[in-house]
C-alpha cells in the first residue's frame, strides 16, 4: 500500500511538471509549481521523511509560490512564444538528467535492509548514546548535520553562498556601474579600486 | 477501510489534478489547487492513521495551513496586480 501511494504521488508530479511546461500562462504555472511542491511534501511524508518534507512543504509550497509572484508582478503574464527550439540545450538536458540517474543506480534502493544504514546499526546508537558527550546540542540531528557530517554541510552551505553571489551580480552590479558613471571619475579609472571603495 | 478511503482520495485527486491541468481558466485551476492541497491533507491524515502513526495529524494541520497561505498569496495576487497589458482581463478570465 505504502509503495502505491508514492508511487500514484509520484506520478502526479510527472503529470504536473508537462504541464507547468506546457503551460503559457506564467500564473497558472506559479499555481502549478505550488501544488508540485506539496505533492512532492506528502511524497516525502509517505516515505517517513518528515523533517525533509516539512521543508519542502514551507520552502518549496510557501514562501517560493510568494517570490514567484512577486516577481510576476513586475513582468507579464504570458510566456513569449519561441520561435525556435534549442535542440543543443535540450541535448545537454537529457546527457545532464542521465548522469543524474546513473548516480543514484550505485545507491541502495529504497527501503532495502542492505543499505548502510541497516548493515552497520553501531551508528546509529552510537549517535544516539555518544553525541552529547562528542559534540553537545541536546538535538541529535543538529549535532549529525553540524559535526559528524560537517563537511558535507559544508558543500552545501558553499553551493548556497555561490547561488546568492549569482543572483546579486545579476542583480546589483549593473545599478552600481551607473552610480559609477559620475562626473568626477574618468572612465579609464582603475575599477578593481572602486570596487573596494565599495565595499 | 483505511485502505478504501485512501484509494477513494487518491482518485479524488486525480480527478481535481485533471481540472488544475487542463482548466480554461486561471480560477478552475486556482480552485482544483486549493482542493488538490484539501486532499493532500486528507490523505496524510488517512494514510497516518492506516500505518498506526496518528501523530501525522499534526503534519496534515501544518499542510493545511501552508497551503491557505498559498491560495491567500495568489488570491491578494488577483486583486491587487498591475496587470501589465489591457487586454489582460479578456484573454484569460
Amino acid at each position: 500500500m505504502e509503495t502505491l501511494v508514492a508511487n500514484v504521488l509520484l506520478t502526479f508530479l510527472v503529470f504536473i511538471a508537462i504541464g507547468i511546461i506546457v503551460l503559457r500562462d506564467l500564473l497558472g504555472a506559479v499555481i502549478l509549481l505550488g501544488v508540485y511542491s506539496l505533492i512532492a511534501a506528502g511524497a516525502f511524508v509517505v516515505m517517513d521523511a518528515v523533517d525533509v518534507a516539512f521543508t519542502e512543504a514551507a520552502v518549496g509550497s510557501g514562501i517560493s509560490t510568494i517570490l514567484f509572484l512577486g516577481c510576476l508582478s513586475f513582468t507579464q503574464h504570458k510566456q513569449k512564444p519561441r520561435g525556435h527550439d534549442s535542440l543543443a540545450a535540450l541535448i545537454f538536458v537529457v546527457i545532464t538528467g542521465g548522469l543524474l540517474i546513473y548516480g543514484t543506480l550505485d545507491m541502495p534502493h529504497y527501503g532495502r535492509a542492505d543499505s548502510a544504514a541497516q548493515t552497520h546499526p553501531e551508528l546509529a546508537v552510537r549517535f544516539l548514546e555518544q553525541s552529547a558527550s562528542e559534540v553537545g546540542p541536546p538535538n541529535i540531528v543538529t549535532s549529525v548535520l553540524a559535526s559528524y557530517r560537517g563537511y558535507d554541510t559544508l558543500g552545501e552551505t558553499l553551493v548556497v553562498f555561490a547561488a546568492g553571489i549569482a543572483v546579486l551580480s545579476l542583480l546589483g552590479l549593473k545599478r552600481t556601474r551607473r552610480e559609477d558613471e559620475a562626473p568626477e571619475h574618468a572612465p579609464g579609472d582603475t575599477p578593481s579600486a572602486d570596487v573596494d571603495e565599495r565595499r | 477501510m483505511f485502505i478504501a478511503a485512501t484509494i477513494a482520495i487518491l482518485v479524488t485527486m486525480a480527478l481535481t489534478l485533471a481540472r488544475a491541468l487542463l482548466g480554461p481558466t486561471l480560477f478552475d485551476r486556482l480552485l482544483a489547487v486549493n482542493s488538490f492541497g484539501t486532499k493532500t491533507v486528507l490523505l496524510i491524515s488517512v494514510y497516518g492513521f492506516m500505518t498506526d502513526r496518528p501523530d501525522f495529524l499534526d503534519i496534515a494541520l501544518v499542510y493545511s495551513l501552508i497551503n491557505f497561505l498559498g491560495t491567500i498569496a495568489v488570491l491578494k495576487f488577483f486583486e491587487f496586480d498591475d496587470p501589465g497589458s489591457e487586454t489582460y482581463q479578456e484573454d484569460d478570465f
